[in-house]
């Protein structure tokens, strides 16, 4: 049922945690994020073959993970295909539509039709844009409203889905020094984002919020941003141990943005609680 | 035009929560689930303390955020400015309930009952459509509809009003057109002060509170 987290069951007026999205919400924002960001990562190799067709297919499954999780977040599962009904003015539909449009694009691509996995990376990179609306159009929650929220599940979608890309490297040769060069700017640009989107909320969310993002923060900043540059450029200079130490770099790249999801929507969703513009006057004046 | 809108008088509601009650009773929510529900707010320090009693709920707003996002179309603004669910469209993706500023929206996964085991009173009102879904205050559409039809003045006339200012004791709640400037809402809001909640999110909400005379508040 919805209502207040434990702890602040009064219904306000104070903020409390929001309980209508947990972490299968989250989990579509991870696996869509990840896995459309993967889509793009291998259109942007330059893989070809059957290295190309498992990165899209893998990329498809993330996404079709995050989607099975929300679809368990529903009340009503078996109305699912209702989602579809409003892309006038809802991202959650738009995000359904991008979806629908997703998978027989990169399926084809996955089966080796020239030119198509360049269509699918565009088409994920609008997955990718419709999930960080999605989220920020949700006005019950500061944290989430906030502009910045777009372009800081943009770019850690990416940089997650470079990550996965570098993690699995050794498995499908593709990876290039571009890629990673692409991946570190990803990285660094996440983190700047991340750094304006704390100041932005500095005063504007709850403390059991900003609790949460401090904390979220710093796992970004060492997990996820620091230990992977060094990692990445270690890498350079690692001869036989170069793909294994990028690999190790792109996890930790995409857990930390992972990660940051999870909180930014379980932990950091407090609602604003109510105000009062002004207190009755009641009886005599002062 | 109609637009319906709520009045709380704060300076009248002393929290009883008879309207919360009535609610309840005419709506047969689900324990836990208050559509009407008044908040107890203090707010200073001792001495100079103040104590609030405010009445919230769907604000019912003129852009409501709930229907933006609601990926069905099940959300719905009436011409009228009620805002309504349908029950058989909502998905129960909760979109509305984290994008509603008002925490005004509910869902229930399982039925709920007072004590435990289903009552007869409320295996006779149980509406398992309502099961999954998101769920908030109507304004009680269908006493304001059944009211009309029937000739009466929502606001005026008991059978045509929300149940929740029906039981008002303090008569903190008031129910009207306000773009009739004879009804009653709007002649309250033309002689006191009156805010809305969270109105810096631009969402226009149909619910009002009043705190002040009006000419008082100006001085």
């Amino acid at each position: 049922m919805t209502g207040p987290a434990k702890g602040y069951e009064s219904y306000g007026p104070n903020p409390w945690q929001q309980t209508s999205w947990d972490a299968r919400a989250a989990g579509n924002f991870i696996g869509g994020g990840m896995g459309a960001s993967l889509i793009v990562f291998a259109a942007l190799s330059g893989a070809t073959g059957p290295a190309l067709s498992w990165l899209l297919l893998a990329g498809l499954g993330l996404v079709g993970l995050g989607l099975l999780c929300v679809a368990l977040e529903l009340g009503r599962p078996l109305r699912a295909i209702r989602v579809l009904r409003n892309p006038r003015t809802s991202w959650m539909a738009r995000e359904a539509w991008t979806a629908m449009l997703l998978f027989p694009i990169g399926l084809v691509a996955a089966a080796g039709a020239a030119g198509f996995a360049w269509i699918a990376a565009a088409v994920a990179l609008v997955f990718v844009y419709c999930q960080a609306r999605l989220l920020q159009a949700a006005k019950g929650i500061p944290a989430w409203r906030e502009p910045l929220l777009r372009p800081l599940l943009v770019t850690t979608g990416l940089a997650e889905g470079g990550g996965v890309f570098l993690l699995t490297a050794p498995l499908h040769g593709a990876a290039t020094g571009a890629t990673v060069i692409v991946f570190g700017v990803l990285v660094v640009a996440r983190l700047l984002i991340w750094v304006a989107y704390r100041r932005r909320l500095a005063g504007a969310v709850a403390p059991g919020a900003q609790t949460a993002l401090d904390a979220a923060g710093r796992v970004l900043m060492l997990a996820g941003t620091l230990l992977p540059l060094v990692l990445a450029a270690v890498a350079a200079f690692a001869g036989a141990f170069a793909l294994p130490i990028a690999a190790l770099a792109g996890l930790l790249a995409a857990l930390a943005g992972a990660w940051v999801k999870l909180v930014i929507v379980t932990r950091a969703g407090f609602n604003q609680g109510f105000a009062l513009a002004h207190l009755p006057v009641r009886g005599a004046r002062p | 035009m109609t637009r319906w809108v709520m009045v709380a008088d704060l300076r009248r509601c002393v929290g009883c929560q008879t309207c919360t009650a009535a609610c309840r009773h005419a709506n047969a929510t689900p324990p836990g689930v208050q559509w009407r529900r008044v908040l107890d707010i203090e707010q200073g320090e001792y001495p100079e303390v103040t104590r609030a009693f405010v009445p919230v709920g769907c604000q019912h707003c003129d852009d409501p955020p709930c229907m933006e996002v609601c990926p069905t179309t099940a959300t719905k603004k009436r011409a009228d400015g009620i805002v309504t669910i349908d029950y058989d469209i909502c998905i129960g993706c909760a979109y509305c309930a984290v994008a509603c500023p008002y925490q005004a929206r509910f869902k229930t996964l399982r039925p709920g009952f007072a004590y435990g085991a289903e009552m007869e009173n409320e295996a006779k009102r149980r509406d398992d459509s309502r099961l999954g879904v998101a769920t908030k205050c109507t304004f009680c559409v269908d006493r304001v509809d059944a009211g009309l039809a029937q000739g009466k003045t929502p606001g005026v006339d008991p059978d045509a009003t929300p149940a929740c200012v029906n039981s008002c004791i303090a008569q903190a709640l008031s129910f009207g057109d306000l773009d009739d400037p004879q009804s009653s809402v709007s002649q309250l809001l033309a002689h006191n002060a009156s805010f809305r909640m969270h109105e810096e999110l631009g969402t226009g909400p149909g619910f009002y509170y009043l705190w002040d005379r009006k000419a008082e508040a100006a001085e």
